[in-house]
């Protein structure tokens, strides 16, 4: 286990302290936190998509379910915060173990079913029959537990979580069993490994990770309607910065979001008129020259990249 | 092989369909430790659907299939696998962005027998150094030549130490080094006290290193006894060749 220290110590610990003392330095605080919460999604999608090999189009589903949880558990129980973070996370689990016979699928009749499904979940959320429990389509407001700071924290705590485990995943047999189910599942079989549960495994892991972020992220936010907490921008932004850095890597995903979304808020702010064209061109020139993404640059010429 | 030897696999009136096609069609055969026994036949006739339900990628529709006594018709792989039954593949299907060391990782993690701690696995480099995969043991899998990526699969299966080894056409594509060189191998393993089954077009191979051959034809076993005495079976020569050649 020296190589998981070395990543913990080399590519954990100065991401999460880097995060911790930006807010004194850089006035932009809900932009840091994006990055943050990003983060936390790009390599949510890392473990399902990068270990698994399952494209999880409709992740924002295990977000959106993470945000409604803790403002029904802030809005009807009074839960302290904290505890209403880890309910949501619990409830984007309980979502997953709902979805896990989707896991029968795979390619793109998965990431259809999984968008599909994340929809299924925002319009039972935002059934106006609900408005007494979620408040329906009219959105909640949480100003008792607004406090951005904590919040902020909070995040950076999950982020650690995170990447702490795909620290592990790279670095264990476990995650080598994954990568082995998502290479050849029935090879896989006949290695001695239990795919159904090592897929059901990564896939409730991604979904906790998700959920703990949306719990976040409604503290954060605090004002928050359905179609903000389960807007597809979610998904597919977490799934393009995966890819961009390259999946199955810890670092990958970490770099992918610091490019990518680094872009998008500089083109965002500059040329806002070019920015859907320069944003897809981007994806486009990657998945065309570097389906692998950018870590690929080094593996080719045989660097090994954590 | 000692013929007192009780079997290890029994399998009896095996069946198995797809749709109205019997792949399997009341196969029976048994397979005794330290035993190879070769499956022949023609296409079609059932070969790697045998070897298919006895490793648990399909279920059987009808009939048994025991291992050490217990039936395990219909248990899953990864089971089948801890049980002490393992395999090659007819294409071999390595981990392919995974490099051979962590292909052979896998296996030697996830497919040792439960409750079996006293039995150490094999060693990483003796399987390396056996198979001559020891020059290429941190190159992706999807980099090796077919010959060495049937190694990669045997060494796989070899990694979970299996009781009863299944080799769907390792020797297919093999030049004849080659094949001297695995025939010695499977001999040697075999001596270990390992049951391999092996299924092969190839009957030069198969009369090298089996003690003992099964005939298949249309899902049942038509024949069974030695490779030489098989060429003489008027019904054998039949399913081969052709009826006109059986007179």
């Amino acid at each position: 286990m020296r190589d998981a220290s070395k990543h913990l110590l080399f590519i954990l610990a100065p991401l999460v302290v880097v995060f911790a003392l930006l807010p004194g330095a850089y006035q932009n605080h809900l932009l840091l936190f994006n990055f943050v919460i990003f983060l936390i999604l790009a390599q949510g999608v890392n473990i399902i998509y990068g270990f698994t090999g399952y494209l999880p189009f409709g992740y924002v589903g295990f977000f959106g379910a993470g945000a409604y949880g803790f403002a029904v558990m802030v809005m009807h129980l009074q839960t302290p915060a904290l505890l209403a973070v880890l309910v949501g996370g619990l409830v984007a689990v309980a979502l997953g173990l709902l979805l896990t016979p989707l896991l029968r699928l795979s390619g793109a009749y998965f990431a259809i079913a999984n968008l599909a499904a994340s929809l299924a979940v925002l319009h039972f959320v935002a059934n106006p029959a609900l408005e007494g429990i979620t408040k329906g389509p009219y959105g909640v407001s949480l100003t008792g537990t607004f406090n951005p700071t904590n919040a902020y924290y909070a995040a950076i705590a999950v982020l650690a979580l995170t990447v702490g485990g795909v620290v592990y995943l790279k670095n264990s047999p476990f995650g080598l069993a994954l990568q082995a189910v998502r290479e050849d599942s029935v090879s896989a079989s006949m290695a001695g490994v239990n795919i159904v549960k090592m897929r059901v495994i990564a896939w409730l892991g991604s979904a906790l990770v998700a959920g703990l972020a949306g719990g976040i992220y409604a503290w954060y936010v605090s004002v928050f309607y359905p179609d903000n907490v389960f807007s597809s921008e979610f998904s597919i932004f977490a799934i393009v910065f995966a890819l961009f850095g390259g999946v199955a890597t810890i670092t990958g995903p970490i770099v992918g979001v610091l490019i990518l979304y680094g872009i998008y808020n500089l083109i965002g702010f500059t040329t806002p008129q070019y920015f859907q064209l320069i944003y897809g061109l981007l994806i486009m020139g990657l998945v065309l020259f570097l389906p692998a993404g950018l870590v690929s640059l080094a593996t080719r010429r045989g660097w090994h990249v954590p | 092989m000692s013929p007192d030897k009780s079997p290890i696999l029994k399998v009896s009136k095996l069946v198995k369909r797809f749709g109205g096609f019997y792949a399997l069609d009341g196969l029976s055969f048994h397979v005794v430790p330290g035993e190879i026994l070769g499956l022949v036949g023609p296409n079609g006739s059932g070969k790697t659907t045998s070897i298919n339900v006895i490793s648990g990628l399909y279920g059987p529709d009808g009939g048994e299939v025991v291992f050490d006594g217990a039936s395990i018709g219909g248990a899953a792989s990864h089971k089948l696998v801890h049980r002490g039954i393992n395999r090659t593949f007819q294409v071999p299907k390595p981990f392919l962005s995974l490099t051979v060391r962590q292909n052979i990782q896998v296996a030697l993690a996830y497919g040792q027998a439960a409750g079996d701690a006293a039995a150490a696995p094999p060693s990483m480099a003796q399987l390396l150094e056996e198979y001559r995969l020891k020059e290429v043991a941190d190159r992706p899998a999807a980099d090796l030549n077919s010959a060495q990526q049937k190694m990669l699969d045997l060494t796989r299966a070899l990694a979970t130490r299996p009781r009863l080894l299944l080799l769907d056409e390792l020797a297919a594509g093999l030049n004849p080094a080659e094949l001297d060189w695995i025939a010695g191998r499977i001999k040697a393993l075999a001596a270990t006290g390992m049951a391999i089954i092996v299924v092969e077009h190839l009957m030069g191979f198969i009369e090298q290193i089996t003690d003992r051959v099964i005939v298949l034809n249309a899902g049942k076993e038509i024949f069974e006894g030695t490779l030489a005495t098989a060429v003489h079976e008027p019904q054998v020569i039949e399913v081969f060749l052709g009826g006109e050649h059986a007179h």
